[in-house]
Parts: C-alpha cells; structure tokens; sequence
C-alpha cells in the first residue's frame, strides 16, 4: 500500500509538479519514460514518489522516447495504468508509437508540456507539438494554468479508461508559461482523487493467462479501413463520456470544465478563437477592451482539442452578434492557414452567422502575447466586422520582426 | 496432398485471407485476437492437436498454396536429433516425445532449412518438386555416400 501524501487544502504548484501530482494519486502502474525540458520535472517527481512509498508501482528508465511510448504500449497491453510525460522532439520521436497506442485501443495518458519543434532548436513553449498530435487518434485536453494542469489528468484517466472509450489521452499544458509558474493549487486528497479516477479495469490484457491474446496484429487492405473506422468512431463517441466525466469532476470540487470554454460570447460581436496560457491573456485583453471602447468581445477556447468540438464550436459562433472570429495559432502553419483556422471556418460553414474569420499566428519559439497585442487583434476584428469585409490579409502574423508578412485577401469585385 | 501429420479437423481449413470478412462494427476493439475459443486455464501444457484454435489463429489457415518444393521425410533414417524441429522457422516440423513424426504440410513454406540442417547419411528429408508422390520418392531415396579415402 502506497504512504499517502501530505498536502494542504491549497498548495503553490507550478504545472509539472501539479501534473506529477495527478499521476501519483491515480496510482499508474507503470510510467515509462524519457526526459526532456520543460516535461522533465513530471517524471522526475514521478521517480521520487514511486522511491519514496507513494506509489505501488513500476518506474523505467529508458534509451529514448520512443521507447519510453513503446514501454507504455507493452505494459498497457499487458493490462496496467500507463503514464508518460513529454515534450517537443521527445513528443515527434513518440509519433510513431501514439498511432499504435490509439489503433490499440490502450488508455495511456500522455502529459505533454508544449514545446517548439527545432529547427531552429527552442526549448520555450509553443503548440508545434500538439498539433502535430492532432490526426493520432488520441483525445488532446489543454489545461491552462496549473490548477488545470492538476485536474485534467485525474479527469484524463477516467476518460479514456472508460469501457465505451477505451483511447490514450493527452493533457497538454503550455512550456514554462504554465509548467514553470507557480500558482494556487486546491488539491485533492489522496484518497478522494483515487476514488474519482477508480479502480482501473483492464480489457484482454495480456497477463491474462486464461485468455491468450494478440496484440498489433497486421492487417491489409481487407481489414485495416474496418478497424480504422470503429477507431475513428469511439473517437467521435467519445464526447458524452468527457462531459459526463466533468460534469462528475465538478460535484466533486466545484471546478467546471466544458470541451469548449466560452467567455462572454452571449453578444460577442468579434471573438477570438486560441488555446493554451494565452486564453487568460486575452479574457483579461477583451473585459478591458469592452470597459475601455465598448468592444464587445468575447473568447473561445477549445479545451477539447481531439476530439474536435464541431459542435460547441458551432453553437458557440451561431449567434446573430457575431461579425469577425480571428483564430490564433501558436504553431508553423507549413504551408496552410492554421489548423484552427481551417476547423473553425468548417464549423462556422454551417452556422447562419457566417462570420469573417481571420487568422494569426503568434508566440512561435515562445515569443510573449501581451495584452495589448490582444486588444490591437480585437479592435482589428471590429474594423473588419464595421467594413463587412476582412480589411487585412486573411494570415497574418503577431508579435514578428521585420516588413509586415500576410498571406490572401478577400476576394470582392 | 496430404495434409501431413496430426493434422486437427480445423487445421489449415482455408486459405489464408479467406475467412469471412465482417463489418467495422464487428471487428475487435483494438485488432485484438484471441488464440483460443472461450477460456483455458492450461494452453501452455498441451499439444496444438489438443488446443481448440479459434478461427483467427494462423492454425486454422493453410499456406500450403505459397510452396513449390517440399520436404519429404524418411523415417528409416532419421536419429531423432530434433535439429529440423529447432530450424524451422514455421514450426512446421512435429515432433512428440523427442521422436519426429512428420511434416505439417500446411504451414510448411518450403524452405528447406530442415534439410539443410539434418546431419545423416543420407539426409532423412530432401525436397522434391511439390508434385512429386512422397511414396515414389521414399522408394529412391539416396544410400549412403562412402568417405573418400
């Protein structure tokens, strides 16, 4: 029996520890792993728990990331509650290996503290890695700040353990700026975060002797598109069991998590669409601009990133206030709008509002977005929304040195 | 063709690829494949004529179609020295109380390691053309060769 950890009803937690913490609580069996800046501290601490008594579990050290997701793989199929944490190139190293985690069906949970991808080598917080993740086959979850960093893996478990879901999730939280900082932290006792997650439930696990059984099986083209398909549809599925998992998750602490969080979106007239540590910045960014100018600004921010939330995102833009919608990317977009901006734009497709959607990619290499820069963005959709039309390049860039870089235009004759 | 020794009624049944293709709704969670029909407590200790193979398991498919030569095996010279049964790579070789009984000409590719690796003289398994009657064969085999002095 793992000692039971003692914490105060409101710690001071940075994201890492917070996350390493969720994972202690929910008692992981294995944790398999590799370390990289700035996902490090999560298994390291990790170590240091498993050390020291606080969990009834195994530890491995491995050669790379690769391995670290390939140890994940092998002992969930085995049949245990399987854990990493990773950033970055450790998380594109992973890449093959997620796909087998999803296609197997293995409710992993990966903690990825975002991280640009090199090159140029950058060890500050961007979402090149999450949305590389995006086409896996896992649910990506996106905390925030710390507190969320901490609830969101507890919730995690749940999720993906779930006999109707059965899929490796990923709770992502952004590189240093949520990570590294410290902040208020309402934990849950130990035994009470236990019971919430819950005992895990293995499915044709391999330790089972009475049932041998194959796991990654080959299979071409008379069986692969079936098993992609019921892959892809438990995916799809999978969106009543999150809810149903924060609705549980806000009983217990009087914390509420949606898969998209909206901010004063009731009479937004233009909204930005972002993710991560910058959702804060820009909240605060619109409650000032709406005080100062009277733009009515509100945010939208997927939690949910995968399973994309079509439909909340939809309902959230279908209000017969909404001009403009700018989606902000803090990723390379490689030779496309940006992934939000692409998604987002389908959802508002079939909306009546049909509002002007712009696109911006901003913070790249961990580059600040200040909330000034956010206000300057806003008071840029409203112009839009006033002229009816997107008055600038439809891409554009925030936060970048040099000559002004946009790419396409409206096309008006 | 003889399916070889110890064959089981659901041994080699069907042609590999030709079992019966089902829905996405149908399919295993996870590609997942279960060895064996219901449960068994003891698979490890019993022989595969004894094991009831489910109809995903390799047991249940022939491959014989892939192969264009074949071993035959001559039992009135083999030593029982089991080298053919560690060689093949198909386990295709049966043997049962360390006394070889034959060849599973379902799951046998042809290969030819086990006559590469059998170490009398003359060989006790040869590969013939597919075609060939094992029976015809047997009645030719090769004698012993002499040292040259």
């Amino acid at each position: 029996m793992a000692n039971e950890f003692d914490l105060n009803e409101v710690e001071v937690w940075d994201g890492n520890y917070a996350a390493s913490q969720a994972l202690r609580q929910a008692q992981v069996d294995v944790v398999a792993a590799y370390p990289i800046t700035p996902s490090t501290p999560i298994v390291e601490n990790y170590g240091s728990y498993v050390a020291n008594g606080y969990v009834d579990g195994e530890f491995v050290m491995v050669e790379s990331e690769h391995a670290a997701m390939s140890g994940c793989v092998g002992a969930a199929a085995a049949g245990g509650r399987v854990a990493t944490a990773t950033s970055s190139q450790g998380f594109a190293l992973m890449a093959e290996v997620l796909y087998q985690a999803s296609g197997m069906r293995l409710p992993i949970v990966l903690t990825v503290v975002n991280r640009a991808l090199a090159s140029p080598l950058n060890v500050r917080g961007d979402h090149s890695d999450m949305y590389m993740g995006r086409d896996s086959g896992w649910i990506q979850i996106d905390a925030f700040d710390s507190q969320e960093a901490y609830d969101l893996p507890l919730c995690a478990f749940k999720i993906g353990e779930n006999l109707d879901v059965r899929l490796p999730v990923m709770v992502h939280q952004d590189g240093f700026t949520t990570s590294h900082k410290a902040q208020n932290v309402y934990p849950l006792k130990d035994a009470v975060a236990y019971k919430f997650v819950g005992d895990y439930v293995p499915v044709d696990e391999m330790l089972d002797f009475s049932r041998p059984v194959t796991h990654g099986a080959q299979t071409e083209e008379d069986w692969h598109f079936e098993h992609k398909a019921k892959q892809h549809k438990a995916l799809m599925d999978s969106t009543p069991v999150i809810d149903e998992v924060f609705a549980a998750f806000k009983e217990l602490t009087g914390r509420e998590y949606k898969r998209v969080e909206t901010y004063m979106m009731e009479d937004a007239e233009v909204a930005l669409v972002l993710l991560g540590s910058s959702v804060e910045t820009a909240v605060l960014a619109a409650k000032q601009l709406r005080e100062e100018e009277g733009v009515k600004v509100g945010i939208i921010a997927p939690r949910c990133f995968r399973p994309f939330p079509y439909d909340l995102i939809r309902d959230a833009m279908d209000t017969s206030s909404l001009k403009a919608v700018c989606c902000m990317e803090k990723s390379a977009p490689g030779g496309a709008m940006g992934a939000l901006f692409n998604e987002v734009s389908a959802a508002a497709y079939s909306t009546n509002a049909r509002p002007l959607i712009s696109n911006y990619i901003y913070g790249l290499g961990g580059r600040d977005f200040a909330i000034d820069e956010a206000k300057r963005i806003m008071k840029e959709q409203k112009a839009h929304a006033d002229a009816g039309h997107i008055t600038t390049n439809i891409q554009q860039f925030s936060g970048l040195r040099g000559p002004k870089l946009g790419f396409y235009e409206t096309r008006r004759s | 063709m003889s399916k070889g020794v110890l064959a089981t009624d659901n041994r080699g049944i069907r042609e590999l690829g030709a079992e019966e293709k089902v829905g996405w709704d149908q399919v295993t969670q996870g590609v997942t494949l279960n060895s064996f029909v219901g449960e068994t407590e003891n698979a490890a200790f019993l022989k595969a004529e004894e094991r009831v193979y489910n109809d995903f398991n390799s047991y249940t498919a022939t491959v014989a179609s892939w192969r264009i030569i074949k071993p035959v095996y001559n039992r009135d010279i083999c030593i029982d020295c089991q080298n053919c049964w560690v060689w093949c790579p198909d386990t295709s070789i049966i043997s049962r109380d360390k006394q070889m009984l034959g060849i599973d000409y379902d799951h046998c590719k042809g290969c030819g390691v086990c006559v590469e690796v059998c170490p009398t003289n003359p060989k006790s398994l040869l590969m013939f053309n597919e075609a060939a009657d094992n029976d015809v064969e047997l009645a030719g085999w090769p004698v012993k060769e002499k040292k040259a002095k």
